[in-house]
């Protein structure tokens, strides 16, 4: 009874502390982006009603004898309003092919399964509205990643760089259970880290990095991005901080970032990858110059 | 999963016309470093020809019939070299101008217009390469 009493105050979620805060580069790279962007997609839609599109999608499966050999295969989907690129290859699959392989679950841009290389750039296929798409559209495995099948990669090797930077919360000193208490954490704090916290390890940006492609010890940006996020933690403390630096200034590191901007311009989060991984080389640098 | 398709490092390259600003302006970075590099090496070779120079006597050094004068005063007359030269005045503007741009990137000065400064180094370093092409050009038989 008391529990369900105590329900209502917690819909009282708090104010969603993304919509507010001051206008930051990327805010204003965001704006610049959708700018426009609204009616000429409705002006997309309206031609392309009633229309089919063609999707050329890349077809390899090494246990059949005739997909040995990778190569494109044409899909005409009728076009439906507000349809994204995953709804065009599924439709493939469900009315055409029931062999196309690819990875999807959420089909809203949270669980990073269906990164796609469409018209020569990374991207989420259920964030994609074909509409934004020159036809025809053209659907590829991410690059830099070996393919296993049809349109899905092994994703092991990013797997890998993103466990490499312990991503998970450490406390210097927790305190025995009984005095464990919350940790706050300032608003500035979780204002800073915001961005980073959103990677949803789809491999977009290191699929685009050239520098992640050449060097496979290169941490690559999202593990990079996602120790930002615990470096860049007040409540983790100085000590693991400085662990968490040494493990990112080595060789295969931060430094190994020429600032191609590329997995910056794909994160389909909009995370400003180089920006921080840029700050982790001034931080790396900070902590290492001595003046004495 | 006995088996996988790795596409290549040769596909990659044939993808040159996807690539974005910031790809092109690392490219060319590495480009130009080493066009530099490769220029300086020659430029000692040349100036160690002036040893021999220094072997004559001044007389002949100031009658500028010299060994290094000489072979200067020829390569200079060539429109090749000439035209080289206006070459390597872009290499190193742009590397120039480039190199100021990644040194506002690290120090993370606007770095969401990563872009419009690289196609600013492009046109600048147009700009002064064509400008520079009368003075370069003057005296030069073909
Ligand atoms: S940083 Fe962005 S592009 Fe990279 S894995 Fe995370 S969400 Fe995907
Ligand atoms: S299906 Fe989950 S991110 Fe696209």
């Amino acid at each position: 009874m008391s529990t369900q009493q105590a329900e209502p105050e917690s819909q009282e979620a708090p104010e969603d502390p993304e919509m507010k805060g001051a206008e930051s580069p990327q805010e204003r790279r965001l704006e610049e982006k959708d700018d426009g962007m609204v009616d000429e997609r409705a002006e997309k839609t309206a031609e392309l009603e009633g229309e089919t599109v063609l999707i050329k999608v890349f077809r390899y499966d090494p246990e059949v004898a005739d997909k040995q050999e990778p190569r494109f295969d044409d899909f005409h989907v009728p076009f439906t309003k507000g349809m994204t690129v995953l709804d065009a290859v599924m439709y493939a699959r469900d009315e055409y092919d029931s062999s196309l392989t690819f990875r999807h679950s959420c089909r809203q841009a949270v669980c990073g399964s269906d990164a796609f290389f469409v018209n020569g750039r990374q991207r989420l296929g259920c964030k994609t509205q074909i509409s934004d798409l020159e036809q025809p559209v053209r659907i590829e495995p991410l690059p830099h990643q070996e393919v296993v099948k049809d349109l899905v990669v092994d994703m092991d090797h990013f797997y890998d760089q993103m466990h490499t930077v312990e991503p998970y919360f450490q406390d210097e000193d927790t305190p025995p259970v009984e005095d464990l208490e919350e940790q706050r954490q300032s608003p500035e704090n979780r204002e800073k880290i915001k961005m980073s916290s959103r990677c949803i390890w789809c491999g977009a940006c290191m699929s685009s990095c050239n520098i992640a492609a050449g060097d496979n010890e290169y941490l690559g940006p999202a593990a990079i991005n996602k120790a930002y996020k615990f470096a860049m933690d007040d409540r983790e403390g100085e000590e693991i901080k400085e662990h968490r630096l040494r493990i990112l200034e080595q060789e295969h590191g931060v430094w190994r970032c020429q600032t191609q901007f590329s997995c910056t311009e794909v994160c389909p989060k909009d995370i400003p990858l180089t920006e921080h991984i840029q700050e982790l080389k001034r931080e790396a640098v900070k902590k290492n110059l001595k003046f004495w | 999963m006995s088996q996988s398709y790795n596409r290549g490092l040769i596909e990659d390259f044939g993808r040159w016309k996807e690539f974005s600003a910031g790809m092109w302006a690392w490219i060319f970075h590495k480009f130009t470093g080493w066009v530099l590099i490769g220029y300086l090496f020659t430029h000692i070779a040349v100036l160690s020809t002036s040893i021999g120079a220094a072997s004559e006597s001044t007389d002949v050094i100031q009658a500028q019939n010299d060994v290094y004068t000489t072979t200067l005063q020829g390569l200079e007359g060539l429109f090749l070299i000439r035209l080289l030269e206006i070459g390597l005045l872009a290499v190193a503007v742009f590397h120039i101008l480039n190199g100021l741009r990644l040194l506002m990137v690290d120090l993370g000065i606007g770095l969401e217009s990563q872009d419009k400064s690289f196609y600013a180094s492009l046109v600048l370093t147009g700009a002064i390469t064509v400008a520079s092409v009368p003075t370069f050009l003057t005296g030069v038989t073909l």
